[in-house]
């Protein structure tokens, strides 16, 4: 096992240098300038533009660029942000904790949610029940999150006013009414979420329950009279679970990469919101520090998710 | 057994997993009470996720959002403040924040005068301020201002100020209204005078409007040259400047939230009416219309450019008022003098390629005549928006009033019938039967793809076929050379976007339709003039503008070269766009502004 992840990282170190390469040269070529915002104010002459340019080091053609960005990345320097002239790592750290809030309530909820409801649809196949949560799980899957964002914001917050549009993120909790503030002006964008996760999670459940169900091992436990409750708990959803396992540690480095559209639309200061400001203004430092640190978590986890398939599955075996 | 067992360490696993995210969060410090909502909100939450849940807060929520507190000012930008020293912004946003904290010496008002802020009194001609030949300008400032860190404000700061953004190595934006300055002398603490390198018309260009906020010396003293970016006291300076004005910083979170207070060594400081001020960033213009119209949970929401479909809704809340006024820019089509055919290679769009058709006086005044500009302002624009002839709008003075632009689709047809393209089922043909065709490039942009739509259906009954493009904004407006789609570049026939002068004064926005400017190759597509229009006439005209400094003078001549412009159909305008922002009821003080920034009067804002 311990060959195994040893072996699992030194692969991951020439993956990651492919990446880096793959997203700065992707970045490099795409249109887009820092600056372009000043393009038409005559106040800011095409030589200061120039200036600016060269401060931030765009006058040089974009592999010498990669490599003064990956030498300082290896010195744990991150460089600075082109919109707010300060360290890339502070303004990412600020964003960690919105994001990780709204975005992984959401998932812990959505796992709560659909890991019931794909079981007892699956037990229950064909009933009222399964074709509902069939029903609304297509209709959650196939809503595109700004729809149903700007549709709950208009139910919820402008007609029935129950739920601020605003995500401030500066509420100090100091009392009950600023506590329910910050539960009121979570539940929209927590809820966009849940709708789409629950969505997928239920049907993964659901189709892993059914291929489980039909077993010998299943008619093995019914036989020995066992009750329904212990056989479906303790043997089929236990089973079940294993690759759906994986799909959540799979999953989490995109908790992460936060939820750009929600995030944008409800105004959270997350990490996805920061990668989409960051991308329309070309500010390259950041769009690179958020994509490194994504395509970090997103080997870590797959390492993850493999040593847990070892732990779950007895069949599996890494030596 | 073994199920049981393994069940459990699933169980224990999975809740690993889940949790590692938070207790990261709680490893990463600035978790402001992350963690103990998160643990009490995850149960608490779980039933709302169904629609129809009972446990519905009741409308007197909404008091725990402190917006209704007389006490508390709340601004909805749709664009976040990513920096507060104005002198390295990117943009208005970056201004607009600033403001809130630091002064210039004057602030224009909504009616593009003068007010003091820094400075004493206004200085002029006739109270022997600016010199009459232009060469310098003296200011007194007020006396007894502070910094809000407590010290004193002096001509020290004024200096240093000058020499910070002057500095080509700063880099600073503002470096094109501090590069004009010869030298500044402090005639004592509180008056200083400053001598230009060239003698100017124009004695308010530096120390005034946004891009004048003097910074505090001692705070970044050490910044001056490339350190203004990359030494780590200078970044931290950069979030966080030391100001004179009536709020000063409490919290800038870069991208998202600035939040203010009071400014206790304010001259002012008990006539400021908010304890706290906060400008929240992001999200889109009609949702930040809707915080602000219909659930009032924001005090004014800034520039809400969205189409009129989409503002009467917000605007029908009831709870705000809109206030547009000044002007934002005039929104233009702008008629490429040269050959943008792709077929000419490296030659395309170059100076000495002339258009095969519309450098013909005849067919860009058709052009003009065809356009419905009442049709885009009723459908698109509303309040945002008055059909306009003129190039030059702002300040009033200079808005001249000599031009017309009705629709005449007879009258266009009849010019093009002249000038030698028949027409034939509908289409219009030159000399070599060629049917006429006009590329169209513009910005995406709801609103703009609707005006795309209008005039080309406008110029397909005077029998032009027009063939559309839109182009991401930021690379629309990028200088990026290595791009066609800039435009700088212009490689169509049309293209449509919205500028206007950056201050009071119109030369270097006049400027822009001389030969000197005109974009090429050589100069990197840099010059300003994209339309490549040269004119002898209109460069004799600017020469004796230029030279010109008697005020009544200037704004006659400013006025001729606007019609000279315009009945030339150099350049087509459309429509001047008013700035539309949203105050809630009972706000008193903001206005609309065109040369400084919406917030120019924010030490009087009160509830």
């Amino acid at each position: 096992m311990t060959q195994y992840i040893i072996r699992k990282i030194l692969v991951a170190f020439p993956t990651l240098l492919l990446i880096s390469v793959l997203i700065f040269a992707v970045l490099a070529l795409a249109p887009g300038d820092p600056l372009a915002q000043f393009a038409l104010n005559p106040a800011i002459p095409a030589s200061t533009r120039n200036r600016i340019r060269e401060q931030f080091g765009l006058d040089k053609p974009w592999y010498v660029r990669y490599y003064k960005w990956a030498s300082s990345m290896t010195q744990g320097e991150w460089g600075y942000s082109f919109s707010s002239k300060s360290p890339v790592i502070n303004i990412v750290m600020q964003r960690i904790p919105q994001t990780l809030q709204v975005v992984g309530i959401s998932y812990l909820i959505a796992i709560l949610i659909a890991i019931p409801i794909g079981v007892i649809s699956a037990v229950k196949q064909y009933t009222f029940f399964d074709q509902l949560a069939t029903f609304l799980s297509f209709i959650g899957g196939a809503l595109p999150s700004f729809f149903t964002g700007l549709s709950f914001m208009l139910i919820f917050a402008i007609h029935f006013k129950w739920f601020p549009i605003v995500y401030s993120t500066t509420l100090e909790i100091k009392d009950f009414a600023t506590f329910k503030h910050a539960i009121n002006q979570m539940v929209l964008p927590v809820l966009v979420l849940v709708v789409q996760q629950t969505a997928s999670l239920t049907r993964f459940m659901r189709s892993s329950m059914l291929d489980n169900l039909p077993l010998d091992y299943v008619r093995t436990a019914r036989a020995k009279g066992l009750n329904d409750t212990a056989v479906i708990v303790r043997h089929v959803v236990v089973n079940s679970i294993i690759p759906v396992i994986t799909l959540v540690a799979l999953g989490i480095p995109g908790i992460f990469a936060g939820a750009i559209i929600t995030e944008n639309l409800f105004r959270v200061n997350g990490l996805g919101q920061l990668l989409v400001t960051s991308i329309q203004s070309s500010d390259t430092p950041v769009v690179m520090a958020l994509s490194f640190i994504f395509s970090i978590l997103v080997v870590i986890f797959n390492v993850i998710a493999d040593i847990m398939y070892g732990v779950f599955d007895p069949r599996v075996k890494y030596n | 057994m073994r199920t049981i067992s393994s069940w459990k360490r699933a169980a224990a696993l999975l809740a690993a997993a889940l949790l590692l995210p938070l207790l990261v969060a709680c490893g990463g410090a600035a978790a402001p009470a992350a963690e103990p909502t998160a643990a009490a909100e995850a149960p608490a939450a779980e039933p709302t996720a169904a629609p129809e849940a009972t446990a519905v807060p009741e409308p007197t929520a909404e008091p725990a959002a402190p917006a209704g507190d007389p006490k508390s000012l709340k601004i909805l930008y749709w664009q976040a403040p990513t920096v507060l020293n104005p002198h390295v912004s990117s943009g208005t946003k970056d201004f607009d924040a600033a403001t809130v904290i630091l002064e210039p010496f004057a602030h224009y008002n909504q009616n593009d005068e003068l007010v003091a802020y820094l400075a004493e009194e206004i200085p002029t001609i006739e109270n022997g301020g600016v010199a009459k030949d232009g060469t310098s300008v003296t200011w007194k400032l007020k006396k007894g201002v502070k910094w809000s860190d407590g010290s004193d404000f002096t001509a020290d700061d004024v200096i240093f100020t000058w020499k910070y953004a002057s500095d080509p190595k700063t880099a600073a934006t503002t470096v094109s209204n501090y590069n004009t300055i010869k030298d500044i002398t402090a005639v004592d603490a509180n008056t200083v005078t400053i001598t230009w390198i060239t003698p100017t018309p124009n004695p308010y260009g530096s120390f005034v409007g946004f891009s004048g906020m003097v910074l505090q010396k001692k705070q970044f003293e050490n910044c001056i040259g490339e350190k203004a970016l990359t030494d780590a006291a200078c970044q931290a300076a950069n979030l966080a400047p030391i100001g004179t004005n009536a709020y000063m910083l409490k919290e800038f979170k870069p991208g998202d939230t600035v939040t203010y207070v009071k400014n206790p060594a304010y001259r002012g400081a008990d006539k400021t009416a908010f304890d706290t001020v906060e400008i929240k960033g992001g999200g889109d213009a009609t949702t930040a219309g809707n915080a602000v119209c219909q659930t009032g949970e924001a005090d004014y929401a800034w520039n809400l450019q969205v189409p009129k479909a989409a503002l009467e809704p917000i605007l029908a809340g009831g709870k705000c008022q809109p206030i547009a006024g000044g002007s934002f820019g005039v929104e233009r089509i702008v008629v490429n003098f040269s050959n943008p055919d792709a077929a000419l290679g490296k030659k395309r769009s170059e100076p000495d390629q002339p258009h095969p058709f519309l450098t013909n006086p005849k067919v860009r005044q058709a052009i003009n005549m065809a356009i419905d500009r009442a049709a885009i302002v009723e459908n698109l624009y509303g309040p945002t928006g008055v059909a306009n002839c003129n190039i030059l709008v702002v300040p009033e003075a200079v808005n001249s009033k000599n031009t017309k632009c009705d629709r005449d689709i007879e009258g266009a047809k009849k010019l093009m019938d002249e000038a030698g393209f028949p027409e034939k089922d509908g289409v219009r043909a030159g000399a070599d039967g060629k049917p006429l065709t006009l590329y169209f490039q513009t910005s995406i942009n709801t609103l703009r793809q609707g005006e795309q739509a209008i005039i080309k259906s406008n110029l397909a009954e005077l029998g032009i076929a027009v063939s559309l493009k839109a182009v991401d904004a930021g690379v629309f407006f990028s200088g990026d050379v290595g791009i066609d789609d800039t435009l700088n570049k212009m490689y169509v026939d049309i293209q449509m976007y919205t500028n206007g002068p950056d201050g009071v004064d119109s030369q270097a926005y006049l400027e822009g339709w001389t030969c000197g400017k005109v974009n090429s190759a050589e100069n990197k597509w840099n010059g300003g003039n994209d339309g490549r229009y040269c004119n002898k006439d209109y460069d004799a005209l600017f020469a004796q503008y230029k030279a010109e400094f008697d005020t009544a003078k200037r704004t006659a001549l400013a006025i001729q070269l606007n019609d000279l412009l315009v009945s030339d159909n150099a350049v087509i305008p459309l429509v001047n766009r008013r700035t539309p922002n949203a105050i809630i009821n009972g706000l008193t003080g903001p206005t609309y502004n065109t040369f400084d920034s919406g917030l120019w009067n924010i030490d009087s804002w009160h509830k």
